[in-house]
């Protein structure tokens, strides 16, 4: 009950506070990217190699680039208002079916490499603190150094040059097998084998991040006088670190993990650029590329939803994790 | 958020129900590791009847009408044809016209049409479709307006004649109809509609080997066989794909790994292509891409104060040296070029080499009598130099560039932007000394190279247009005879004045065309014959 509760009200709280902030985001991004140089008539010349004076004043009209900067943002904010992420005159077609295609499948890597850095951090982690200063945690410091400082895309390439190139077991881009009308489980299986380098790829350096933290917070946990009591009564080792070190060492290591979710979908423009993903973040960066900023604006908008209702989550999960949370 | 109580926590001691709950959590993760861990599905193999094309870029629309981007040119003609299609030496060939002919004096162009061809949509394809869609593209092609620039009116007398009056001659007229210059399109869907926003564009029909099927956005496109082309029994395979890989390196891994089949205009980076040579199942051609020849160029802006003097830009010229620039920076895969008419259009090219030949001491003589000495220590003064970002090569040649002006004591800066603000700081702003940039010469050199040498064509806001503010009486004559000179012999002599004329003149340094590749695997047939390549519409095209 109390659960339900606290979610409704936390519900209720991050609204009131994400509406202006969303506003906020809306009109600096936009008044931001006004002043970059060059428009999307300079692009469509610079991409086609040609131009007449007629064809960029073509172009201009049709983005409405030929109105006042002030009429332009009156006009987008009237069609969110209307919910309506706009129209992209580059693509032709509405800003919304242009995120929509691309949601799921950053949703998806997304939660993949959450998941995997989260579950495989915290593994290390606890590995790391249970064989303390002995081989085991320095073999295993010196990978998570690898992870931590090599670049996600560079790990991802040679993961490509293994599993793809040399082995031939896993595909080297793109999101399904095209044109295969796979069902069932081989539908399962085709999404899932394109998943895993990508995913991986994106997890690496925040598998390093949660192991470090898990490693210390256990470490640190460890001192703690009730662990002493624990010992005292005569638990075995192994429950001590599972039940009462790693328990009270993963409030930290999720607050960050919630706090690290807007840098996943960051990190994921280079990953999804190496691994041909169609995500999001690739979206955002054509957009920026071509100045079609009405898409570029509605990745904008999306993003810092998702990382509002993820920050909900987080928040939520804290509270099952630890009740003492939502007493405050 | 909670996110500073949480901080806290963890130096407390929990109630027995919250840590239960954490152990399951981590529990939980930790098996969804072991889950997807041991996972190794098999990996689909290549289709004996499908083809895959691979892109760097997503095409923003797939018809080219308003933009012209390579990208929409690549997928375009399989779907919408045009009227002729050429061979590697730029000799027309039968499409959707079957024969035609020009008047003795150049004013009337009759074209037969193929009969019996149907549109994707079923509807008969005539002779209005055509004279609608020259009509449209004479309005809205960024080219288009140039090409059809004479074309008075158009006659047709019945379902399958097209007849094109014209003002003055067009000579380049009959090499412009290729698919992707001209591409023939249906007059009932796009009649009264703004062309650009027409719904055609993102799910065209045409009379091509290859309908439309699904274009999955920044992921894939689709196209199936048409069993109903006039060209029966091709086209020979059964379904298109065409993969946007941005990433270079992801390119060339899905060539070795038969992912892709083909890719076109050098689809993967120049240090990779001596690896993929040696691959038994890729193969290298510089066959199949004479319709667009470009050139590397180095623009000076006239009106810098220290570009504006000819012995400033003939030292400049004499500094750099166009073989290390083959070598290095194209890895060999360039042609050295002193005139903006690539030598791929053979007929027009002077292939005589610039007057001002690489001579590092002559240059720094040049330098010292236009009064520019060495002050502190060995520069003698300072410039920004501006690339092109489109190409990955750009970036490298301005560095070589700047190394060989450090010799003879122009201290030169790179300065980086994306093409949008470089297009803008170019030829609306002018805010540069001198750039570089590349030039495609399309077909003909009234089309491609003319614009950039011609004083009415200095159009502020006007990308690739008369750049460097160049402005030559004699040039615009020459130039101008050229565009509607009816005799080929007196044409090629027009068009070599000009060029000996800017070689000396040197507004531009011309350095070097590219050699354009298309890679493929083995099992891909007959995907170079043709002048366009990979970029026509692939009916002939087999898998063995």
């Amino acid at each position: 009950m109390r659960l339900v509760s606290r979610t409704g009200r936390t519900v209720v709280r991050t609204l009131i506070q994400a509406v202006p902030t969303v506003i906020g985001i809306v009109v600096l991004n936009f008044l931001l990217l006004k002043l970059v140089p060059g428009d999307a008539a300079d692009v469509i010349a610079g991409e086609s190699g040609s131009a007449t004076a007629q064809s960029m004043a073509a172009i201009r009209h049709r983005f409405g680039l030929d109105q006042p900067i002030i009429v332009q943002l009156g006009n987008y904010l009237y069609h969110l208002a209307h919910f309506s992420l706009g129209y992209s005159p580059r693509y032709n077609t509405s800003v919304a079916s242009l995120i929509m295609a691309r949601l799921p499948f950053t949703l998806l890597l997304m939660f993949s490499a959450f998941v995997l850095s989260l579950a495989i951090g915290i593994f290390f982690g606890a590995m790391m603190s249970f064989f303390a200063r002995r081989w085991p945690d320095r073999l295993m410091s010196v990978l998570v150094l690898i992870f931590y400082s090599a670049p996600g895309f560079w790990l991802g390439l040679m993961a490509i040059v293994l599993f793809s190139v040399k082995l031939g077991w896993l595909p080297s881009s793109g999101a399904s097998t095209i044109g295969a009308n796979y069902h069932g489980w081989q539908f399962l299986a085709d999404h899932l084998s394109h998943l895993i380098l990508p995913s991986f790829s994106l997890a690496f350096f925040f598998i390093a991040v949660y192991a470090r933290l898990t490693r210390s917070a256990m470490l640190e946990v460890e001192r703690q006088d009730f662990i002493r009591t624990a010992q005292a009564k005569g638990l075995r080792d192994w429950t001590i670190q599972t039940k009462h070190v790693l328990g009270n060492a993963l409030i930290p290591v999720t607050t960050m993990a919630g706090l690290n979710l807007g840098h996943l979908l960051g990190g994921a423009i280079v990953v999804e650029t190496v691994f041909g993903w169609p995500g999001m973040g690739r979206l955002a960066l054509d957009a920026v590329m071509s100045r079609d900023f009405n898409v570029l604006l509605g990745v904008l908008l999306l993003s810092s939803f998702v990382v509002i209702v993820v920050n909900v989550i987080v928040d939520l999960l804290h509270a099952w994790l630890d009740p003492r949370i939502e007493a405050e | 958020m909670t996110i500073s109580t949480a901080f806290h926590a963890p130096t407390m001691a929990p109630s027995k129900r919250g840590k239960w709950r954490m152990t399951v959590a981590a529990i939980a993760l930790a098996c969804a590791t072991l889950f997807v861990a041991p996972f190794a599905p098999a990996y689909a193999a290549q289709d004996a009847k499908t083809l895959t094309m691979v892109l760097t870029t997503e095409p923003p629309t797939l018809v080219p009408i308003t933009n012209v981007a390579t990208s929409i040119l690549s997928v375009s003609a399989k779907v919408t044809e045009g009227l002729l299609e050429y061979d590697n030496d730029l000799n027309p060939h039968p499409l959707l016209a079957t024969s035609w002919n020009k008047s003795a004096d150049g004013l009337t162009y009759t074209f037969k049409l193929r009969e019996g061809v149907k549109w994707h949509d079923g509807k008969p394809f005539t002779s209005a479709d055509v004279a609608f869609s020259i009509n449209l593209l004479k309005k809205v092609h960024p080219r288009g307006r140039a090409t059809f620039a004479n074309v008075s009116s158009i006659d047709t007398p019945d379902k399958y004649t097209v007849i094109l009056h014209l003002a003055k001659p067009a000579p380049y007229l009959l090499k412009a109809l290729a698919s992707t210059e001209t591409p023939i399109v249906p007059k009932h869907i796009y009649e009264g509609t703004d062309p650009a926003s027409n719904p055609n564009g993102n799910a065209p029909i045409g009379t091509g080997p290859f309908k439309f099927k699904e274009w999955s956005r920044g992921n894939y496109i689709v196209l199936v066989r048409n069993d109903d082309y006039w060209g029966k029994p091709d086209p020979k395979v059964d379904k298109l794909i065409i993969k946007f890989i941005p990433d270079a390196a992801a390119r060339s891994i899905a060539f070795e790994t038969g992912a892709v089949d083909f890719g076109y205009r050098t689809p993967v980076a120049l240090s990779d292509v001596a690896r993929l040579k040696q691959s038994p199942k890729l193969k290298v051609d510089t066959k199949g891409a004479s319709y667009s020849y470009n050139v590397t160029r180095l623009e000076f802006n006239l009106d810098n104060k220290y570009f504006k003097d000819h012995r400033v830009r003939e030292a400049v010229a004499r500094a750099i040296n166009r073989e290390i620039i083959v070598k290095t920076i194209h890895y060999g895969l360039a042609t050295i070029t002193y005139s903006p008419i690539a030598p791929g259009l053979k007929e027009f090219n002077d292939p005589t080499p610039s007057p001002y030949t690489y001579n590092p001491k002559a240059a720094a003589k040049l330098l010292d009598e236009a009064g520019y000495k060495p002050t502190n220590g060995r520069i003698r003064f300072n410039v920004t130099l501006d690339y092109n970002p489109i190409t990955t090569e750009g970036r490298r040649l301005a560095e070589y560039i700047r190394a060989a002006l450090r010799q003879i004591g122009i201290g030169v800066e790179l300065r980086s932007q994306d093409i949008s603000a470089f297009v803008k700081r170019i030829y609306t702003d002018r805010d540069f000394d001198f750039t570089v940039n590349g030039a495609s010469d399309l077909f003909d050199p009234t089309v491609g190279v003319q614009r950039l040498y011609l004083s009415t064509n200095f159009k502020k806001g006007v990308p690739f247009s008369n750049s460097t503010h160049y402005s030559n009486p004699e040039v615009d004559k020459l130039l101008n005879d050229a565009a509607t000179e009816n005799d080929p012999k007196t044409r090629v002599e027009d068009f070599r004045k000009f060029q000996q004329i800017v070689g000396k003149d040197i507004p531009d340094l011309n350095l070097v065309s590219p050699t354009f590749l298309t890679l493929y695997n083995v099992r891909v047939h007959n995907l170079t014959d043709t002048a366009d390549g990979a970029e026509g519409n692939l009916a002939k095209v087999s898998i063995k």
